[in-house]
């Protein structure tokens, strides 16, 4: 039995691991302060459409994102035709303009006119939507938009 | 019983649990970089006189609320849509474009300065043809711009590089060639193929 008892001493002491956690924590929150989730939390399905022949969106130019969809699984009692959703809630079609005012205001002055509107549209709604967005937009002068979509082949959105 | 320390809680896999967090946010940050098709909507004041504009240089597509093509008021598929328009760009008709390559036909547009494509689509249209369509269009127009580009590039100084490419290098910082040529060159092009494309509101 002296024989186990023996190892007790000598040998390499183990190396002292007491500050990895510090190191971790410290790499854990320079990803949580870095992370910017900048994305609104959806209430609409929205998966975009796909095309080939997209240009990336300038970050430098402010943009705003208008989303359109039928809602989700959560917010069925809202219908399933398409809506638009405006920051983080449902909107109607006559809070368009007041919402691209106070995108404006929050604006510096010399970056309004580059103010790019993102459309975020599922590819299930209809243009009808659509179209009475781009008016109410063209209503406040808002002329700059994106279609926002995933890249790949177009031909395959027709299915 | 005899009194005791209170035993040392065992911090061993608090980095265990760390590192699960740190693997969990690296795992679902994603940079974001959104991408899409840019448009301008024309502006709401309307001017009161009427342009006239032959009917020929007008390239109508219609799309209907079943996502049907009808381009030329003939019932096309989607996948010619891009030769389709890319042809009636580059007709050339009147003989005023010297780089067009097209068959110069008469009944056809007179030059792409003058050709316009019309889009009109229905409330029932699906988003995802709609885009598709826009899609094409564009890539009409890329597929004219790519080949000017080709062609008068290598005399500027920009071998090699499509209308794709040099918009591209021209916007990124990295790129070290001349700029301001670069620009005139794409301007340029945009003059000598002006993507003229309306959408019928009703």
């Amino acid at each position: 039995m002296s024989k186990f008892k023996k190892k007790k001493d000598g040998g390499l002491a183990p190396i002292n691991t007491a500050s990895l956690p510090d190191i971790v924590f410290m790499l854990l929150f320079f990803f949580m302060v870095a992370t910017v989730m900048r994305e609104d939390t959806l209430m609409i399905q929205n998966s975009l459409p796909v095309a080939d022949q997209i240009e990336k969106l300038d970050k430098k130019n402010p943009i705003s994102y208008v989303y359109m969809g039928k809602p989700s699984a959560n917010y069925k009692k809202f219908g399933t035709e398409a809506r638009i959703q405006l920051n983080d809630k449902f909107a109607d079609i006559k809070d368009i303009a007041p919402f691209i005012s106070a995108e404006r205001a929050a604006l510096r002055e010399e970056l309004i006119p580059f103010l790019t509107v993102s459309l975020k549209v599922d590819k299930e709604a209809n243009m009808g939507i659509v179209g009475d967005v781009k008016q109410e937009l063209r209503k406040v002068n808002a002329l700059k938009i994106n279609y926002t979509t995933g890249s790949g082949d177009a031909l395959t959105n027709m299915k | 019983m005899a009194k005791r320390a209170a035993p040392e809680v065992n911090a061993g896999s608090m980095a265990d649990i760390a590192f699960l967090l740190l693997i969990f946010f690296l795992v679902t940050t994603t940079i974001e970089k959104d991408s899409g098709i840019n448009r301008k909507l024309p502006p709401m004041e309307e001017s009161d006189e009427d342009v006239i504009i032959k009917q020929k240089n007008i390239f109508t597509v219609l799309l209907n609320g079943k996502d049907q093509l009808l381009v030329e008021d003939e019932l096309m598929e989607l996948k010619d849509l891009r030769k389709a328009a890319t042809e009636f760009l580059d007709n050339g008709g009147d003989g005023s474009c010297n780089y067009c390559q097209g068959r110069k036909d008469p009944a056809s547009s007179d030059n792409p300065d003058k050709a316009i494509i019309s889009l009109k689509n229905d409330r029932e249209t699906s988003y995802a043809a709609y885009i598709a369509v826009q899609n094409e269009i564009v890539a009409a127009y890329n597929v004219l711009r790519n080949r000017r580009a080709l062609q008068i590039g290598p005399q500027r100084g920009f071998p090699g590089m499509d209308f794709i490419k040099m918009q591209e290098s021209y916007k990124d910082v990295r790129w070290t060639g001349n700029k301001e040529k670069l620009k005139e060159v794409i301007d340029q092009i945009k003059v000598e193929i002006p993507q003229k494309f309306s959408e019928v509101i009703e």
